[in-house]
């Protein structure tokens, strides 16, 4: 069974690098000069205050036992206490998770909708003036990253026309009846439209800075391997059927181009949820990534560990998927 | 008559001037920043704050593109901003390049235990999200530009181990690789004289899109109050005082961000354009 095999490998080496990000990020941090204790108490606090609050973290053993017990816990589901807020990380993490996943998932529904249009639009009018202007586009989409476009996002439509909110993800004041942190999805499931509404106004900004890199690279791979696509036999062959050039793309040509598009996206979208970091910050979304920086800026090391690891288990995790995503959408590796 | 070639290549000749051109006004500017500047970057002037550029009515003669709400000239800071934005990227994005350059060739000719001591890393690396990365890097490693630096370095030299290990895999297999090595060159020597010259023109694109990415670490670690001491003027610094005035003051914002937006694009611009200078096809 190679398949299980190479899946078998794949797991193994998944382990491998979250493993090292563990061990980086707990000794890295631990190099920060600033004690996190000192920091959480009153300023009139004594040595001693400071020794009892260590202790009661385990921040006065060695390093080596430190780690021992961070990873016992992390195996066991225990991640350890946030010094900051006093909370166990897991639920605050858990907690910030939500946020990040659907704006990072509505990010990639948008680069999707833009890269797949103009891709089809490129190929449609391939040669001609509409091929040029959408080049020049994807051009200047691909080398501006997101922290620059969701910058001119906030100053055209956040502030010279006000039509998106700027900051947050719902209107603070507004009644949630939400059970749990899905926002978007449960607005909709509860038929609330009017919430929903307000929630989109948050993120539609955050969520387009975040997709019009990725759009670029959509576009700019799925355009060439559609024209590469239509010079093939088969496509020809519904061309001679009598069949207009708009069904040939849509019908024939796009299943077979869109596969070598999909790998790439899978790495690809992995950078998109690590932009979310800063565009969270710009937009004062909040997300994993906006409680990443006030971690770090509060010493909050539990915190910090909690949220590398839980992202480098989400990047292993999409190119999982996208790899078995593959292999079971390629005819040629279905049977090997 | 023009044919697709030809006009291919014009395009691609006008931009490639165009961003240089750019970058070269930047490096001037840089230079010269003391004696173009029209007033000092950092004198503070409560009376003259939040004044708006030139076009608009209640402009402030003198201060072209206006001030800050501390009554800075933003020109001025913009000019004096391109020291550290130009410094950044060509050391960052050359030590970059050279250690990721060195890893990759390495990876990619060596193979066996090098290489998957080096691929092991960058899944790793690959597994953090970067910006985090390199906040946390400048928390442990204190603020500065020495800090900036090395950060990126640590973080970036990914993005040129992982392309040149390919290429360099890819070269390893031909021929002339092959008969280089018959005819007696030892491995080292062929990695440096045979396989080098032929991976480098994919390393001086990478090194120009290397330099935009560092000037815009430098102005998101600046964003986050990570950078630079605050008085220095960069343009990530300006850009948060812009955020944070944004209501009151558009242009504060403005000005570094259409700055920092022709930069990046005329590196990524400059490098596109070299791509297709050394492509053979389109030659």
């Amino acid at each position: 069974m190679p398949i299980l095999r190479i899946l078998l490998l794949r797991l193994l080496t998944t382990v491998v690098t979250l493993a090292g990000v563990a061990v980086i990020v707990f000794f890295v941090i631990r190099v920060v000069p600033g004690n996190p204790i000192a920091m959480m108490l009153p300023p009139g606090a004594t040595e001693a205050d400071i020794a009892r609050l260590s202790a009661l973290y385990g921040l006065d053993k060695p390093l080596v036992t430190q780690f021992w017990i961070w990873v016992s816990g992390v195996l066991q589901g225990d991640f350890g206490t946030s010094i900051s807020t006093r909370q166990p990380v897991l639920g605050l993490v858990l907690g910030r998770l939500p946020a990040t996943l659907e704006l990072s998932v509505m990010a990639l529904v948008m680069a999707v909708v833009l890269g797949g249009a103009a891709a089809l639009t490129g190929t449609r009018y391939r040669g001609g003036r509409t091929e040029g202007a959408i080049d020049v586009a994807n051009g200047m989409a691909l080398s501006v990253p997101d922290f620059l476009w969701g910058l001119i996002l906030i100053l055209l439509f956040g502030v010279l026309m006000p039509v998106f909110h700027i900051s947050g993800r719902v209107t603070p004041s507004l009644d949630l009846p939400f059970s749990t942190n899905f926002y978007l999805f449960e607005s909709l499931i509860r038929l609330r439209f009017d919430l929903w509404a307000d929630i989109v106004a948050h993120m539609f900004m955050p969520a387009l800075a975040l997709a019009i890199p990725l759009a670029a690279i959509i576009g700019q791979l799925l355009k060439q391997s559609l024209k590469e696509t239509m010079n093939l036999d088969y496509v020809t062959l519904a061309r001679t059927k009598g069949y207009g050039e708009t069904r040939v793309i849509l019908r024939e040509a796009l299943r077979n181009a869109a596969l070598p598009t999909l790998t790439l996206v899978g790495v690809q979208f992995t950078f998109l949820i690590g932009g979310t970091v800063i565009i969270e910050r710009l937009f004062s979304y909040e997300g994993l990534g906006n409680m990443a920086i006030d971690a770090v800026i509060n010493r909050d090391l539990p915190l910090i560990q909690g949220i590398v690891l839980l992202f480098a288990v989400i990047f292993t995790a999409v190119n999982l998927i996208v790899d078995l995503l593959y292999a079971v959408l390629n005819p040629r590796l279905r049977h090997a | 008559m023009l044919d697709g070639r030809t006009l291919v290549r014009r395009r691609a000749g006008l931009r490639l001037w165009l961003s240089a051109g750019w970058l070269t006004l930047l490096c001037l500017a840089a230079l010269l920043a003391p004696w173009v500047a029209p007033k000092d970057p950092l004198a503070q002037d409560l009376f003259l704050g939040r004044m708006p550029p030139f076009w608009m009515t209640g402009a402030e003669p003198g201060y072209w593109l206006g001030t800050d709400s501390l009554g800075r000239d933003v020109l001025s800071r913009l000019i004096h901003g391109a020291r550290v934005a130009l410094t950044v990227a060509l050391v960052a994005g050359t030590i970059t390049c050279i250690v990721g350059a060195t890893l990759g060739l390495l990876a990619g000719f060596l193979r066996g235990w090098v290489d998957m001591v080096i691929s092991r890393l960058i899944d790793i690396w690959m597994a953090f999200p970067p910006v985090l990365f390199s906040i946390l890097l400048i928390a442990v490693l204190g603020p500065g530009l020495m800090s900036i630096i090395i950060a990126i370095v640590v973080i970036d030299w990914t993005r040129f181990a992982r392309v040149v290990r390919a290429e360099a895999m890819a070269q390893g297999a031909m021929d002339y690789v092959a008969s280089a090595r018959v005819a007696g060159r030892g491995r080292i020597s062929t990695l440096i004289r045979e396989i080098l010259p032929n991976v480098l023109p994919t390393i001086v694109v990478l090194l120009t899109l290397e330099m935009g990415i560092a000037v815009i670490v430098e102005a998101i670690l600046s964003f986050v109050n990570l950078s630079i001491s605050t008085d220095d003027p960069t343009w990530g610094g300006m850009i948060s005082e812009g955020r944070a005035s944004i209501h009151q003051a558009w242009w504060v914002l403005v000005a570094p961000l259409v700055t920092l937006f022709l930069t990046v694009l005329s590196f990524s611009q400059l490098g596109e354009g070299l791509k297709d200078r050394f492509d053979p096809v389109l030659r």
